[in-house]
């Protein structure tokens, strides 16, 4: 894509000079490889899709191109958006700018690399239950996820259709809200898209704290958070209260049942839409001289990861016969009551604030083997997706170690104008406060 | 609760996936300790709860039934794994011998 970017940069360049060009004029943007670029390979890291050019764009992209924003690469990542370590990509890991033996966080790890290394100034990436916030945490840089129906998934490949959204890597605030702005908004393409007015998050930045109610849930500092990850938040906590917003002591007692309810939901509803990859329409097919079927079971058998089929596996099952009503139902009410129970919390509340995840970066390798560990490290991610609400993770400086630790707000669904103000003062003030 | 291994068989059969004996006791483990795990949500009560299957409270939106331009045929064709005359080539689906007279 280097050509196709410098040519395009040649072109913005006279536009700027003709007083022409769009609002994200020259900011270089990484996509991560889950969305469709048009004619470009789009493999979602699968070897299903090693092949597949795509016959079209997802409307973020067109809509990037329309602001004369320049795309300059596809970021690699875990398979569908299927890890949290970016170890599950069928091209091989992504490393943590930080520290190369380490993860950097996934699914969209390479989109978090890309930005912490300074090779594009903000990225795209997709986050279903945190892969936009965790990586972003695990590589020192801002994540945000957009409430759910905020931003058209149009040429973004599905894993959880309930859940996936399109999500944004940048450095600062203001970056994270001009991206925003250009790729809101509804799409006649996608019918979960919100018919409803973008506001200008951009020129809407700038915050005073004063009377602001900052909601610290109790049940997300239990054992298991490193210890500096809460000093972090302790100290961000003081600041803001030394500039006037109060901070709310709330209960989330879900939080603890996120995990089993969305492994259980995104399993059931990948299982579904990775159907699709049969050999047939596009991708890769493994001929044998039998049946149709035995067409498809070799296709998809060589074609996924060990991952993609456990969660298929595990997709397919609760959706059988039998088991329905015992999981992926029981699933779905428990999604009510952490819907029910985030919007009590925000009665008392304007924003929630914790950590993004219970640890910083761990090492390439460590959880490889273990599935379940490596999904409880989500834990403080899930739930916001469950909810359909915003959520961002803010670079908050680093452990003993030197690696990046991230905080998290979370915001009522269409509040993200005020996650990034708050975010930008954050930025602000824990500078000058050496946090 | 354990699922027995006749039962990941079928499964994997059912999401149209095979896997040689080995691979079939590794993902019957992983299958069983996840489904352990998320047996948690039994200490829930949720009767008298509706399910949700989207945050979104409204119905999908509905548009005018107008016919528009789609991606031409042989863009979309180009990456297919085998095609011939505008459609998808697969193996065969009826054989030629017996079956259906």
């Amino acid at each position: 894509m280097g050509d196709s970017a410098l040519e395009k940069a040649r072109l913005v360049d006279k536009k700027i000079a003709g007083g022409k060009a769009g609002k994200l004029a020259g900011m270089i943007v990484a996509v991560k490889d889950i969305l469709a670029i048009r004619d470009v390979r789009t493999t979602c890291g699968s070897k299903i899709l090693e092949t597949f050019h795509s016959p079209y764009s997802a409307t973020v992209v067109e809509r990037l191109e329309k602001e004369d924003a320049l795309i300059v690469g596809k970021t690699n990542m875990d398979e569908f958006g299927m890890g949290s370590s970016n170890e599950n990509s069928a091209f091989g890991p992504v490393k943590n700018p930080f520290d190369p033996e380490r993860i950097p966080g996934g699914s969209s790890g390479g989109s978090a690399a890309a930005v912490a290394s300074e090779c594009a100034m903000t990225a795209l990436g997709s986050d279903t239950g945190g892969s936009v916030r965790q990586p972003a945490a695990h590589c020192g840089v801002l994540g945000l996820r957009p409430t759910y129906g905020r931003v058209s998934r149009y040429g973004l490949i599905a894993f959880a259709s309930s859940l996936d959204q399109v999500g944004i890597f940048s450095q600062n605030a203001e970056d994270c809200a001009s991206v925003l702005e250009a790729i809101s908004g509804f799409d006649e393409r996608d019918s979960t898209s919100v018919n409803c007015e973008v506001p200008s998050f951009s020129s809407d930045l700038g915050m005073d704290v004063r009377g602001l109610r900052v909601g610290l849930p109790s049940e997300y500092f239990q054992s298991g958070l490193q210890a500096d990850i809460q000093v972090k938040i302790n100290e961000l906590c003081e600041m803001l209260e030394q500039n006037g917003a109060s901070i709310q002591k709330i209960s989330l007692p879900l939080t603890d049942y996120g995990i089993a309810a969305y492994y259980l939901i995104c399993t059931a509803e990948a299982s579904s839409n990775l159907a699709r990859f049969d050999g047939v329409r596009y991708g890769s097919r493994i001929d044998t001289k039998e049946d149709l079927k035995h067409m498809y079971c070799e296709t998809r058998s060589r074609g996924f990861g060990e991952e993609v089929k456990r969660r298929i596996m595990l997709g397919t099952y609760v959706l059988s016969a039998g088991y329905y009503d015992a999981y992926y139902r029981k699933a779905q009410k428990v999604r009510t009551l952490i819907r029910k129970e985030y919007d009590e919390a925000f009665g008392r509340c304007d924003m929630i604030l914790g950590p993004t995840t219970p640890t910083t970066a761990f090492r390439l390798g460590e959880k490889i083997n273990d599935p379940m560990e490596m999904y409880l490290s989500d834990i403080y991610t899930v739930t916001a997706p469950l909810a359909g609400l915003p959520a961002i993770s803010i670079p908050a400086g680093k452990d003993t170690n030197g690696m990046p630790i991230g905080i998290q707000l979370t915001a009522p669904a269409f509040q993200e104008g005020l996650l990034l103000k708050l975010t930008e003062y954050i930025q602000l003030h824990m500078e000058s406060h050496d946090l | 609760m354990s699922v027995p291994l006749e039962e990941v068989k079928k499964i994997a059969g059912l999401a149209r996936l095979s896997f040689n004996e080995d691979e079939l006791k590794a993902y019957s483990g992983h299958l069983n300790q996840i489904l352990d795990y998320v047996g948690k949500l039994n200490e829930l009560n949720t009767d008298h709860v509706a399910p949700t299957s989207s945050v979104q409270d409204t119905d999908g939106p509905l548009r005018e039934d107008m016919v528009h331009a789609s991606l031409p045929t042989q863009e979309v064709m180009k990456d297919a794994p085998s095609h011939q005359d505008g459609f998808f080539r697969v193996p065969k689906v009826i054989q030629s011998d017996g079956g259906n007279p």
